[in-house]
């Protein structure tokens, strides 16, 4: 049994800390995903893996052995990255052989892996050509087919699609897994997008400015998200936060009053902050069903996607955006009435842990 | 009489006719002449530019190919007597031929040197980062700004004093100094537009820095390779200070014999032609080769 386990690992470049104390252990055969904004230290993690860098402190362990100073020349380990990065001097069948040539496997072999490889991602036909005579897609098909060559047992995959046009991505997103699924390697995914990451399903590992927030099942860290920090790492658009007063059985949410019920009742007295999906703010109380919370905001922007749009409003010094089926063009700076069900609270501390989450409706179902 | 006027009158209508056919013919004239008057104005400019140019190459040429007598008595533009006898004097005489083997020598050896040195150095400043590396880059490069002239006389006296003078080597090692950073400069250049992922790529994919260097790397910059060393070749061997300070028989280069060819019976000029028509020669073949990468390196913002 293959695991890759990270030991309190730290990274510290000069004097900012890109890697905050980070442990997690990650098992052969699984598809782990990396997810979090822009620098919140994906790419650095996954350096760190494959050993490109030295951690500060703390170790890696792979298969019980320690190889934290171990050169990345002398791990098993294939990397694709967000660019597209193959060897332009050499032909795709080249650029694909190229692990298995440095490792002088024969050369049987060599033309059998590649070959199969090839045909997975479906680049047999362009084996002859240079890299940068092949599209985009197939020039990252090329980098993934170098990468699945290989047999590595430690497979990093930094954004891999995020360069690529919207129907290709889903292509990809939906063979990747598969094809890695094979091998047997541990796989481990980066994204920014956390649509991206429930549709991959395996673990996830959300990231905050260097530190690893929550790791586990991709839709138990989506649904019972540990602190206020994973819930807004996994919630595209971010999620809707407001700071509640809760005192006898009833909520103060601004300057509204209501009892305490869903997610909120049983609370103790006390101050809690409450999160809620852009698709649970609704602008007609239909849809919030019976016991909703009606408030009062002002509209600030909408932005309409073919089918849907996002009505992003304020209230009580917060700016929430609502995610609602339909063409709704409020008017800009008008009063609009706003939904809410507590059914569908996330309620956290005011440290941020997790104090009830919604109950889902899937299970119950 | 009806016969007769029929036909005057005829005449007379061609005649309107053939002056009105004449009159498109003028009108029509005046543009046709402008075309063609236009293409040679174009054209005015550069011509002239370009036997400016190649003036004195022309003269050169022809100069080798006049015996002495006919360059000092009379002006003329293509010789009365053409001769090869120059050329011959220079491929059968060894203190003359001998020159430009030498020149050859140290030029070759100082551009292999010179590039040999600047990649590691360049691929040093292109993907690390250490204490003082502008600086460092900033230095190298103000080696170039101090005159040959300056490092003659430390360079003589060092070299005599340990048994390089008069040696091919001493002469590559020389210019060096104003090489190396040339070449590191250029290359630095080139190497900073590959991307940093394809040495991770390379070193994930199990090969060693020397063998992803020459056989991953190198590749991708071999137009870079070819400027810098089109640019190390050119000053060696058009330097003339040096290579003359620090020879004397042995390794005496071309530039230093042709400027020794007043002899009993006055100066050589047809030989002297001849010597400097062959000293064009290696230059322009090696600018025909890199003529491409050149146009690539200015694109890239070095050269």
């Amino acid at each position: 049994m293959t695991t890759l386990e990270m030991r309190n690992v730290t990274k510290v470049v000069g004097r900012e800390t890109h890697i905050r104390d980070v442990s997690m252990t990650l098992e052969r055969g699984t598809l782990n995903v990396l997810l979090g904004p822009t620098l919140s230290g994906k790419t650095s993690l996954m350096r760190l893996m494959a050993g490109l860098d030295a951690p500060t402190s703390g170790q890696v362990i792979m298969d019980g052995t320690d190889v934290t100073g171990l050169p990345v020349q002398k791990r098993s380990v294939a990397m694709v990255y967000q660019q597209f990065i193959n060897y332009p001097t050499l032909s795709v069948w080249e650029n694909i052989a190229s692990p298995l040539k440095v490792a002088r496997r024969p050369k049987a072999e060599i033309e059998e892996k590649v070959r199969h490889a090839a045909k997975l991602l479906r680049i047999e036909k362009m084996l002859d050509r240079t890299p940068l005579e092949l599209s985009g897609g197939q020039q990252q098909r090329t980098a993934l087919a170098r990468a699945l060559v290989k047999g590595a047992d430690l497979v990093l995959l930094d954004e891999p699609l995020a360069n690529l046009d919207y129907k290709l991505r889903e292509e990809l997103r939906e063979e990747l897994p598969r094809v890695f699924a094979e091998t047997g390697a541990i796989m481990v995914y980066a994204t920014t997008e956390p649509a991206e990451a429930l549709l991959l399903g395996g673990n996830t590992a959300t990231l905050h400015e260097g530190a690893v927030t929550q790791f586990g099942p991709t839709l138990q860290v989506y649904r019972k998200p540990h602190d206020k920090l994973t819930a807004a790492v996994f919630s595209d658009p971010p999620m809707n936060f407001i700071d509640v007063e809760v005192k006898g059985g009833r909520v103060w949410i601004g300057e509204s009053v209501t009892p305490a019920r869903g997610s909120l009742s049983g609370l103790r007295d006390g101050g809690y902050t409450i999160g809620f999906r852009p698709n649970h703010l609704y602008l007609t109380p239909e849809e919030a069903g019976p016991g909703h919370i009606e408030l009062e905001g002002i509209v600030a922007v909408t932005e309409i996607t073919g089918s849907e749009s996002f009505v992003h409003a304020d209230y009580a010094n917060c700016r929430w955006v609502a995610l609602s089926h339909g063409i709704h063009e409020p008017e800009i700076d008008a009063p609009v009435r706003l939904f809410l069900d507590p059914d569908r609270f996330f309620v956290f501390e005011r440290d941020g842990s997790l104090v009830a989450a919604p109950e889902t409706k899937a299970k119950a179902a | 009489m009806k016969d007769t006027r029929i036909p005057a009158g005829s005449a007379a209508k061609i005649d309107t006719q053939s002056t009105r056919a004449r009159g498109g013919v003028v009108e029509k004239a005046p543009t046709r002449a402008a075309v063609r008057k236009r293409i040679p104005k174009r054209w005015i400019v550069p011509t002239l530019y370009i036997i400016f140019l190649l003036l004195p190459i022309y003269w050169l040429f022809t100069m080798s190919v006049k015996t002495n007598q006919e360059i000092l008595s009379t002006f003329n533009l293509w010789p009365d007597q053409f001769t090869f006898d120059n050329y011959m004097v220079i491929f059968t005489d060894p203190s003359w031929y001998r020159g430009y083997i030498n020149s050859t020598i140290y030029v070759v050896m100082n551009t292999v040197i010179s590039v040999g040195v600047a990649l590691p150095a360049a691929y040093a400043f292109s993907r690390y980062t250490f204490l003082g590396d502008k600086h460092l880059f900033f230095w190298l490069l103000t080696n170039r700004m101090a005159p040959p002239a300056v490092f003659a006389l430390p360079f003589f006296q060092l070299y005599s004093s340990v048994g390089l003078f008069d040696t091919h080597l001493a002469v590559a090692l020389a210019h060096c100094l104003f090489n190396v950073p040339l070449a590191v400069w250029i290359l630095e250049g080139f190497m900073s537009g590959v991307p940093k992922e394809i040495d991770e790529t390379a070193y994930i994919d199990g090969y060693s820095f020397p063998r992803f260097f020459t056989k991953i790397f190198m590749p991708q910059i071999a137009s870079g390779i070819g400027v810098a060393a089109f640019f190390c070749f050119m000053f060696s061997w058009v330097e003339l200070l040096l290579a003359r300070t620090l020879t004397a028989t042995e390794a005496k280069p071309i530039s230093a014999i042709m400027t020794r060819t007043v002899s009993a019976s006055g100066m050589d000029w047809g030989v002297l032609a001849a010597a400097g028509m062959l000293t064009l020669i290696p230059g322009a073949i090696v600018i025909y080769f890199v003529r491409n990468y050149i146009a690539k390196g200015f694109a890239l913002g070095r050269v």
